[in-house]
């Protein structure tokens, strides 16, 4: 299977472990990225420019929905609010043809036009639905049994959920919890797991901010979780990147890793720690890595 | 069908006063709502439980509860749509946010004290007219949704901020804060918006869009909240990380098609802002340690013209 790949502003800034770990776990579960098709792609506007021009941020994501139809390969993006912002453009662009024509005529220019079939999908739903969980575990070399993981969605990818397609795709609900427990981790349920990390007020308001990191960390690891695996990397730069703040602000140990979806993925898989760069995380996954009985 | 409830309960004079829960197995209809399930709980099994409700048809707003973790209507929510797929269970609480008075009931004081901070009536200015003040329809039609509004608070109950910060306004008092805002007949736009500005107004929303989610009436109240910031800002506040950081994330796509995480992050804060750069040390140390740091030269994306092209084009549409 082939795709468009769109990484996101974020996993070509401060999560560069977050580009190498997707590279090198689709090459093992067979998806090919064609890395150019999108190079010319802008920032989805990730719901703030959508603040102040939402026609703006629509134009600038059918020109990238465009560019994927172009390729003629479906859309993979591997950010939480890529994937949300991206649905809901793309539920506004389709619902109204007299809109998506005027968008249209702004990217003529560049010899573009959104005929409507882009249907942008994160990569964890790619591996629920396009690959299958089956597909899944036939590739699986190490199974991380005793690893005990609280899932964290992130809000884009929950909601809201008629454009994210959630009563066609009713397995989106769940998608994560299916894929921990697939490489054959445990998952530890927690209320905070569909909530806001803090990271979008994190200039605005640090102190809230870090009181959501503080929260959802210190839960997760009191209900017995050994890390925290998100398919979103603004979640993991605030839980991972703030956690030392959040453990001064509440003067305990929290020590949570947050792995990145493709990561987790990865250590199923057979890849090396190093090669997905879980060494470069702010919460260090020593720890972890050390713990980590890996069975065949 | 077998129902089993699974509901808060707390009753601050019993003598051991402890939230927990309690199961209550009912045979319901399949056309049964979850507020039908409680009162037959109430009239038939347990008359100790205590809730709150009036109208049964989604109007007067108050059976706002959390039906497996999530704000809602319990008299609009049916059963059979929230029933757990291993056996039958429904988990009721109170809404959250709102300190609990006894099982389902919750204090709605701190609620109607956000509603009123936002002075939720007309302020018109000038001269009273003869006869009434007339409002066009077709400056009223935005309002349309926003009226709808019953107070229910299931947005506050969900609001992420408001769980970890008491003083931001929420989602419920800053829809209606939208509503007068936006009506025509109402003089007193820029003292709102100064009050919007302030800590606790518009900018401490996080956007998670929990609100819109769960309300019941279709309120969109974060969509209002967007809404309220991009007039504020044209009102002339721009003077806070908010307004410089959603100004410098547009400016950013504009110029390289991309975000400029480390610029965002300074200017969001403002270069003079000592104390909050002093601030950002320890995470810039940690960070290039860490080897997670943006490029030092960030690059444009490819065919940048063409996105600077539709920001021309497009800026000036809405």
């Amino acid at each position: 299977m082939k795709y468009a790949f769109y990484p996101g502003c974020v996993s070509r800034g401060a999560c560069p472990e977050l580009y190498s770990a997707t590279i090198e776990v689709c090459r093992i579960l067979e998806i090919e990225l064609d890395e150019e098709a999108l190079k010319g792609a802008s920032c989805t506007g990730a719901g703030v420019l959508q603040e102040k021009n939402l026609r703006l941020g629509d134009t600038l994501n059918a020109r990238t929905f465009a560019m994927a139809e172009k390729s003629g390969n479906p859309l993979m993006t591997i950010c939480s609010t890529c994937q949300g912002v991206m649905s809901q453009a793309n539920e506004r662009l389709l619902a109204d043809p007299e809109y998506l024509a005027s968008i249209n005529e702004d990217l003529q220019e560049e010899g573009l036009e959104y005929k409507g079939t882009a249907d942008p999908k994160h990569l964890l739903w790619i591996i629920a639905e396009d690959l299958g969980i089956d597909f899944l575990e036939s590739k699986l070399v190490n199974k991380l049994e005793g690893l005990k993981l609280a899932p964290f969605y992130g809000c884009y990818i929950v909601r809201p959920t008629k454009a994210l397609g959630f009563a066609e795709n009713p397995g989106r609900k769940q998608a994560l919890e299916m894929v921990i427990e697939s490489v054959g981790a445990e998952v530890v349920d927690f209320p905070g797991k569909t909530l806001c990390c803090g990271f979008p007020i994190l200039t605005i308001n640090p102190e809230n901010s870090v009181n959501m990191v503080a929260n959802h960390t210190i839960d997760a690891k009191d209900r017995g979780a050994d890390a925290m695996v998100t398919p979103c990397p603004l979640c993991h730069l605030n839980l991972d990147g703030y956690q030392p703040n959040a453990a001064s602000a509440r003067k305990r140990e929290i020590d949570l890793p947050i792995i990145h979806l493709p990561q987790l993925l990865g250590l199923a898989l057979g890849i090396s720690p190093e090669k997905m760069r879980l060494n470069k995380h702010i919460v260090s996954t020593k720890k972890l890595l050390s713990e980590l009985v890996i069975s065949p | 069908m077998e129902v089993k409830f699974n509901v808060r309960r707390y009753d601050p004079e019993s003598t051991d006063a402890v939230s927990h829960f309690q199961e209550y197995q009912m045979d319901m209809d399949d056309s049964s709502t979850v507020l039908d399930g409680l009162i037959r709980i109430r009239e038939e099994v347990d008359g100790t439980l205590s809730l709150r409700c009036s109208c049964r048809s989604a109007i007067c707003g108050s059976c706002a509860v959390r039906v497996n973790g999530e704000a809602g209507l319990a008299c609009n929510t049916k059963i059979i749509d929230v029933l757990s797929e291993d056996g039958n269970t429904i988990t009721v609480e109170p809404a959250g946010n709102l300190p609990v008075i006894k099982d389902l009931v919750v204090d709605f004081q701190p609620f109607w004290e956000k509603i009123r901070a936002v002075e939720p009536w007309l302020q018109p200015e000038g001269e009273v007219p003869e006869t009434e003040y007339l409002a066009p329809d077709e400056d009223m039609l935005h309002l349309a949704g926003v009226v709808s509004c019953i107070l229910c608070g299931a947005c506050v109950s969900d609001c992420t901020v408001m769980e970890v910060d008491s003083n931001f306004l929420g989602p419920a008092a800053l829809a209606k804060s939208y509503r007068f805002v936006g009506d025509p007949r109402d003089g007193s736009a820029q003292q709102r918006f100064k009050t919007l500005n302030e800590y606790g107004g518009v900018w401490d929303c996080t956007r998670c869009m929990k609100c819109v989610e769960v309300c019941p009436k279709g309120v969109a109240p974060m969509d209002r909240i967007m809404v309220l910031r991009e007039q504020v800002m044209e009102a002339g506040y721009t003077n806070t990380n908010g307004a410089r950081h959603a100004n410098e994330f547009i400016n950013s796509v504009k110029h390289s098609g991309w975000l400029d995480e480390k610029k965002l992050v300074i200017k969001s804060f403002g270069i003079f802002n000592i104390k909050a750069m002093i601030g950002l040390i320890p995470l810039a140390i940690r960070s290039q340690r860490a080897g997670k740091v943006p490029p030092i030269f960030h690059k444009n994306i490819p065919g940048v013209e063409n996105v600077r092209r539709i920001f021309e084009k497009v800026e000036t549409k809405k």
